[in-house]
């Protein structure tokens, strides 16, 4: 163990890339400080100042109505259910104008699979948001939801990309990844497709110059092999346009899902401190590692600085998802600034794309 | 063992060949910045002691009375007779507190103005007479000094008696942190000093009476008065050998306002882990769970500690426990935090005999 220890050591200050073994090494063998001061050492090889960012953004949805079953999600409904909603274009907008009003640079807007809205809704809620809110960055639409939109429209979701990038998007949110392996992807969400149908779209994203986010939801019947998967996926796809900003674990919130009575021991702090790490160290090839203070808790997520993450993530004024799962948490910007600096760390604003827009 | 700050290598040379750190070493360990150096040497300690055994209580805190003569400015619990919220306990109550399932009964309260010293001791025989399989852990050496000063009754007479009506080992609180510009600053000169508390201590170890010791960190103490505490008690645990376990308690901020926030966390890993270096002579060192946060606490278990306190059974918890026992769901909560960390569960009484391993 001692050995395996050294030699991922020595590839990683090599810059030499790790593999599946190394990999199996970080996930379940190696000492957790160890692995940590590793992830540290490197975090601070690329980014050598304590600079760790946040983004003021907002998370809200246009509908929780969905037709894909997954079996993780407490938030959507079926059509016809009397829980199911969607909002109008202007209702949209004007959750896009209150987090505007809020200082927020990006919103992430995401909503579940609903067949019954057009293109054109999708392609209006970009445009409008950037002709009246200029300040803010549409950060819309997840890749299963292009999918979605695509299957509904009857174009090829590239084709979708098209058209949001004329609209003038350009990026996407690395929500609906879950775990990019086959097994898991057919166990929990069998109708959403393996992993190419996530893997594709950000690719294609990629190539026509969008930027996205990766990321990762574990902690239900995934293993070590299937997380390797994920990794090897996201570094592989990572080499070929380089369009990923920043890789973001979280761990599942079970409540009110169908998933829960399968999970005996729920993914605490120092699971979530290992998955950090461990991808700080495998994916070489990713800026940045988010320290998620939502999923995990204010003071994991402080600790998560200590572990390789350079980003805070963001403000997320709204937020319906984790909170269907009886999950909320938040924060003001004033206490994300108090946060990173009590844990002895500079706080800097980002915007979508990770630039700066204001040191403190 | 590589470490990010170099300064700190010939620190890890004395832990691993288990030479006493000085002073000095331990300002230097919370100079630092490499926190998790300074995590992965107190583990390398708490692992060579313990392995990967992580322990647990199933205990219940009665607190007497929060009536107190003091007036100590980081306490938010105290109340004046007649102020609202005041209570006294009486010892039936308390005795049907205790059940049989629990382990330990934790017994800390105010420095009540009139009750009596054979209260106290009426108050131990009653619960150990009703609970005979009960291990009871009571009364601070403030306390005890303060029957002193109250009754005059000397606390080698207290403790003899204590011990007889059924006291099998005492907490650690009261310690505070050693120094009298704190003492002073935060109003708890009425209170035994440095040397009356490790007196008091000392007494209880030569009684055959083991202890706790705390540390209150994360107000306005400097480094130095918490690395003084902690040389402190471990020249009297020198002396005297009788302390098990050694309690750092976060301030709880929200309380009194000494300070605007909790420490945070990165803090607490640290200060654990100091505290697990510098005090190679006692054989546990906790992450009490229930001012830092269960994700602390658990994260904690890499950082030197070995022990997580306990399940502390209130009314609320047995509300919520459903068919399951309270103590079953409190366990539950303690297990996830120690498997978390990759930990085995054990669970033990008191005085640290082992009750059941859970693997």
């Amino acid at each position: 163990m001692e050995l395996t220890g050294e030699r991922v050591r020595e590839k990683v200050l090599a810059g030499e890339r790790l593999d599946r073994k190394d990999g199996h090494w970080l996930l379940v063998e190696a000492p957790l400080l160890e692995l940590g001061a590793l992830a540290n050492e490197i975090r601070f090889r690329r980014i050598p100042d304590k600079r760790v960012t946040f983004v003021i953004d907002s998370n809200p949805n246009y509908t929780n109505v969905c037709i894909t079953d997954c079996q993780f999600c407490a938030f959507y409904r079926k059509p016809g259910h009397p829980e199911a909603w969607t909002l109008t274009v202007d209702e949209v907008l004007a959750k896009v104008e209150s987090a505007a009003n809020a200082g927020a640079t990006t919103v992430l807007l995401q909503g579940g699979h609903n067949p019954e809205l057009p293109l054109d809704y999708y392609l209006t809620i970009v445009r409008e948001t950037l002709r009246r809110f200029p300040q803010v960055t549409p950060h819309f639409f997840t890749a299963s939801e292009i999918q979605t939109v695509a299957k509904v429209s009857g174009l090829a979701f590239t084709d979708v990309l098209d058209r949001l990038k004329e609209a003038g998007q350009r990026t996407l949110p690395g929500g609906g990844a879950e775990v990019l392996s086959t097994r898991v992807r057919t166990r929990i969400e069998p109708k959403k497709g393996g992993p190419d149908a996530w893997l594709d779209v950000h690719r294609e994203a990629h190539r026509r110059g969008f930027k996205s986010t990766a990321t990762m939801m574990y902690g239900h019947v995934e293993d070590t092999d299937d997380v390797l998967d994920h990794f090897d996926a996201i570094r592989a796809l990572q080499d070929e346009w380089g369009g990923f900003t920043a890789f973001v674990p979280w761990s599942f919130k079970p409540n009110n899902t169908l998933l829960e009575k399968w999970i005996t021991q729920h993914k605490g702090p120092n699971a979530y401190l290992r998955m950090l790490a461990a991808s700080r160290l495998y994916l070489d090839n990713v800026p940045h590692v988010q320290a998620s203070w939502f999923s995990e808790g204010k003071k994991a997520g402080q600790i998560a600085l200590h572990f390789g993450a350079d980003d805070w993530g963001g403000t997320l004024f709204e937020e319906n998802v984790h909170k269907a799962a009886e999950y909320v948490n938040t924060i003001t910007v004033d206490e994300i600034v108090t946060l990173i600096r009590e844990a002895g760390f500079t706080p800097a604003q980002r915007n979508t794309e990770y630039e700066i827009l204001r040191s403190y | 063992m590589h470490l990010a700050d170099k300064k700190l290598e010939p620190i890890w040379d004395k832990v691993r060949h288990e030479v006493r750190l000085e002073r000095d070493d331990a300002l230097a360990l919370f100079e630092t910045d490499d926190l998790l150096g300074v995590g992965r040497m107190a583990d390398h300690v708490k692992t060579r002691r313990e392995g990967d055994r992580v322990y647990f209580v199933i205990n219940r805190h009665i607190t007497p009375t929060n009536l107190c003569v003091l007036s100590c400015s980081f306490c938010g619990f105290a109340r004046k007779p007649g102020q609202a919220g005041a209570y006294e306990h009486t010892i039936e109550d308390m005795v049907a507190m205790v059940k049989d399932e629990t382990r330990e009964v934790h017994i800390v309260g105010g420095h009540h103005p009139d009750w009596p010293f054979e209260y106290y001791e009426r108050m131990i025989e009653a619960i150990h007479q009703a609970h005979p399989d009960v291990q009871i852990k009571a009364f601070t050496a403030a306390e005890i000094d303060y029957f002193w000063r109250r009754w005059k009754i000397e606390p080698r007479e207290a403790l003899t008696r204590l011990k007889a009506a059924g006291l099998r080992s005492m907490p650690g609180g009261g310690a505070e942190i050693f120094s009298a510009r704190l003492a002073k600053l935060l109003k708890y000169t009425g209170k035994a000093d440095p040397e009356r508390w490790c007196e008091i201590h000392g007494i209880a170890h030569s009684l055959g009476i083991k202890t706790n010791a705390t540390m209150l960190y994360g107000h306005v103490e400097r480094l130095d008065e918490r690395v003084d505490h902690m040389v402190r008690l471990r020249e009297q645990q020198d002396r005297s050998g009788g302390f098990v376990t050694f309690v750092p308690l976060a301030y709880q901020e929200a309380a009194t306002r000494l300070v605007p926030r909790q420490t945070p966390p990165a803090d607490s890993l640290r200060t654990i882990a100091i505290g697990r270096l510098m005090l190679d002579n006692f054989a546990h060192v906790e992450a009490y769970w229930v001012t830092l946060g269960e994700e602390t606490a658990s994260v904690a278990l890499h950082f030197g500690a070995d022990d997580v306190n306990g399940t502390l059974e209130d009314e609320r918890i047995q509300h919520l426990s459903g068919a399951k026992t309270p103590a079953g769901v409190a366990r539950e909560q303690l297990f996830r935090m120690i498997r978390d960390a990759g930990k085995i569960p054990v669970e033990r009484d008191a005085l640290y005999n082992v009750v059941k391993v859970w693997n």
